[in-house]
């Protein structure tokens, strides 16, 4: 059995009535592509909270790479080399493309308690800045503002910073949310690429791109676990189809 | 070519030197008030440029940033009354005990947000007042006339009006660079990043808190160096130096100026200082035409009058 990277055990939360995480466990070895499907409301945003440690759980464990980060903040999970992306697009508006990436490189480059050079003129933020924009297409744009950017572009810009920040994992919320068909193919192929460097947890409602991508699928509705297993057994099981895929598959005729 | 000689900068470099030529202007025409409220401008020009380094550029809205005036302003002439009259005792202490309250107030304050945030850095202030009020041996609410500056022995003589204020411009400019480089260094890029989206900031790896604290720290202890130099300017301590609209004077002068530049709230200060001295001279009510100058600043020059001028950059 190979080893788990993440390790979730007996993760609960309730926000007062609604339970939004009951009892989840997931192993997900090393590099491979973990979703996680649901309809809305099913927890997966609370999931991806709890992982990258914005939200505490009531119970359970969580576990990466060894450690015990249950209790560790936001800043510690991203330091070990667990990254994560927005849902809803989180930038620095009033940076260049270029300077929001060489800020998550130097989070990992060291203390920040450098008070007298000028960061901008430092290759060692900039050059590994400038690879991460390459690997999500962003090459030319380092020097526009992120104001001015598309939403696919920022998009894209989501995931360059979260590699920038060097990691083992991505947890990807919705990377291709509010994308046009053919920004959403441009971002299959760019997770496709990183898929062989990275283990990813991919959170996305575009069932195309997750079927296409996932080694293995994790359903949740209403916070639980109702099956996990490869694309083609998901596909195959019958809660599945009820609970969620139905009325998709039915749409998609 | 000369991509730096934009309308902004030529005003730079004119307000620059007009400031270091006061001295010689008010000596030719034997007015020696002027030298005084330039003394004044110059320092509180010092003070808002370090509120802004939070305020502008941490996005932290201190709300009692004269409270470090005080302290500096206090330590000096607490000092003085007890007979220390050595700047280099006097000095470092004002420095020390603002960056002390500092770090004290901010390791509070900012475990808080937005409203919150304000509203505690003014209680903090409000307290340091009421304790100088209290303080008897030192003057109490009338305040206590400093009789000695401080001395720096052969170095520099401070009762000198005009060596006094080219060490005021002088300090006020190295404090200006460093707040640049500050700004500029990675530990600036952190704190601009905290200001825009510290939520972002945490999750690719940094913890903000330390970094804002320290920011806060830095910001306090420049302020307290222009309490130093404000009671050595006025040879009197008073309560009345950490008045809670002295700090939203401040305020002003970040806004007024533009908070998004480093020498913003030195325009701001001359601006706001000059056009008071002004108007009170034509109108006891000078405030009601200040006002409104204010408003229309805050409404349509976002970046206030050094956004403006920087607006007006021809490329």
């Amino acid at each position: 059995m190979t080893e788990a990277l993440l390790r979730v055990e007996g993760l609960s939360k309730r926000f007062g009535g609604i339970v939004a995480s009951d009892d989840i466990n997931l192993l997900i070895p090393l590099g491979e592509l973990h979703a996680i499907i649901g309809p809305n409301g099913a927890g997966k945003s609370t999931l991806i909270g709890q992982l990258a440690g914005e939200l505490a759980p009531d119970f359970g464990r969580i576990g990466f790479g060894g450690h015990d980060i249950t209790a560790l903040p936001t800043y510690r999970r991203s330091q070990l080399g667990l990254a994560r992306s927005f849902q809803i697009t989180s930038l620095f508006p009033d940076f260049t493309v270029l300077d929001n990436v060489a800020l998550a490189v130097q989070a990992h480059a060291g203390h920040s308690f450098h008070f007298w050079r000028a960061a901008r003129r430092e290759d060692a933020l900039r050059g590994p800045a400038r690879a991460a924009l390459a690997r999500v297409g962003l090459a030319e744009r380092g020097d526009v503002l992120v104001s001015r950017l598309s939403h696919g572009e920022h998009r894209q810009l989501e995931l360059a910073m979260a590699l920038a920040t060097s990691p083992r994992m991505l947890l990807l919320d919705e990377p291709m949310a509010g994308m046009g068909p053919d920004e959403s193919a441009r971002m299959v192929k760019t997770l496709r690429e990183l898929k062989r460097d990275l283990t990813i947890l991919l959170i996305e409602h575009d069932m195309e791109a997750v079927f296409a991508l996932a080694d293995r699928i994790t359903v949740l509705v209403y916070g639980r676990t109702i099956a996990s297993g490869t694309p083609e057994a998901i596909r195959a099981n019958a809660e599945v189809r009820q609970a969620y895929l139905g009325e998709q598959e039915a749409v998609d005729g | 070519m000369t991509a730096w000689l934009t309308p902004r900068n030529a005003f730079v470099v004119a307000l620059l030197v007009v400031l270091a030529l006061v001295p010689v202007y008010a000596g030719l025409i034997g007015n020696y008030f002027l030298m005084s409220l330039f003394t004044r401008i110059v320092i509180l020009a010092m003070a808002a440029v370090s509120l802004n380094l939070i305020m502008g550029f941490g996005g932290m809205v201190s709300f009692g940033h004269a409270a470090y005036l005080g302290i500096g302003g206090y330590a000096i002439g607490i000092l003085a009354k007890e007979g220390i009259n050595s700047g280099f005792v006097q000095w470092p202490l004002a420095l020390a005990m603002s960056a002390l309250f500092a770090l004290a107030v901010g390791a509070l304050s900012l475990r808080t947000r937005g409203v919150y945030f304000i509203m505690i850095t003014l209680a903090f202030a409000q307290m340091v007042y009421y304790v100088a009020i209290g303080l008897d041996r030192y003057g109490g609410d009338d305040g206590m006339t400093i009789y000695k500056r401080s001395q720096f022995g052969d170095l520099i003589n401070l009762s000198n009006k005009t060596a006094f204020y080219y060490l005021c411009l002088v300090l006020l400019l190295l404090a200006v660079y460093i707040v640049w480089r500050i700004v500029n260094s990675r530990f600036g890029m952190v704190i601009q990043g905290a200001r825009s989206n510290d939520r972002r900031m945490r999750a690719i790896g940094f913890p903000t808190y330390r970094y804002k604290l320290v920011c806060f720290v830095i910001a306090g202890t420049i302020c307290g160096l222009a309490g130093a130099l404000l009671a050595n300017h006025t040879d009197f301590i008073s309560p009345a130096m950490m008045h809670w609209t002295r700090s939203g004077d401040l305020i002003v002068m970040a806004v007024l100026g533009g908070m998004g530049t480093v020498f913003g709230p030195v325009i701001g200060a001359v601006a706001l200082l000059v056009l008071e001295e002004a108007l009170s001279g034509v109108t006891e009510y000078w405030q009601i035409i200040i006002g409104p100058i204010f408003l229309l600043v805050v409404l349509f020059a976002r970046g206030g009058i050094d956004g403006m001028l920087l607006g007006a950059r021809r490329d």
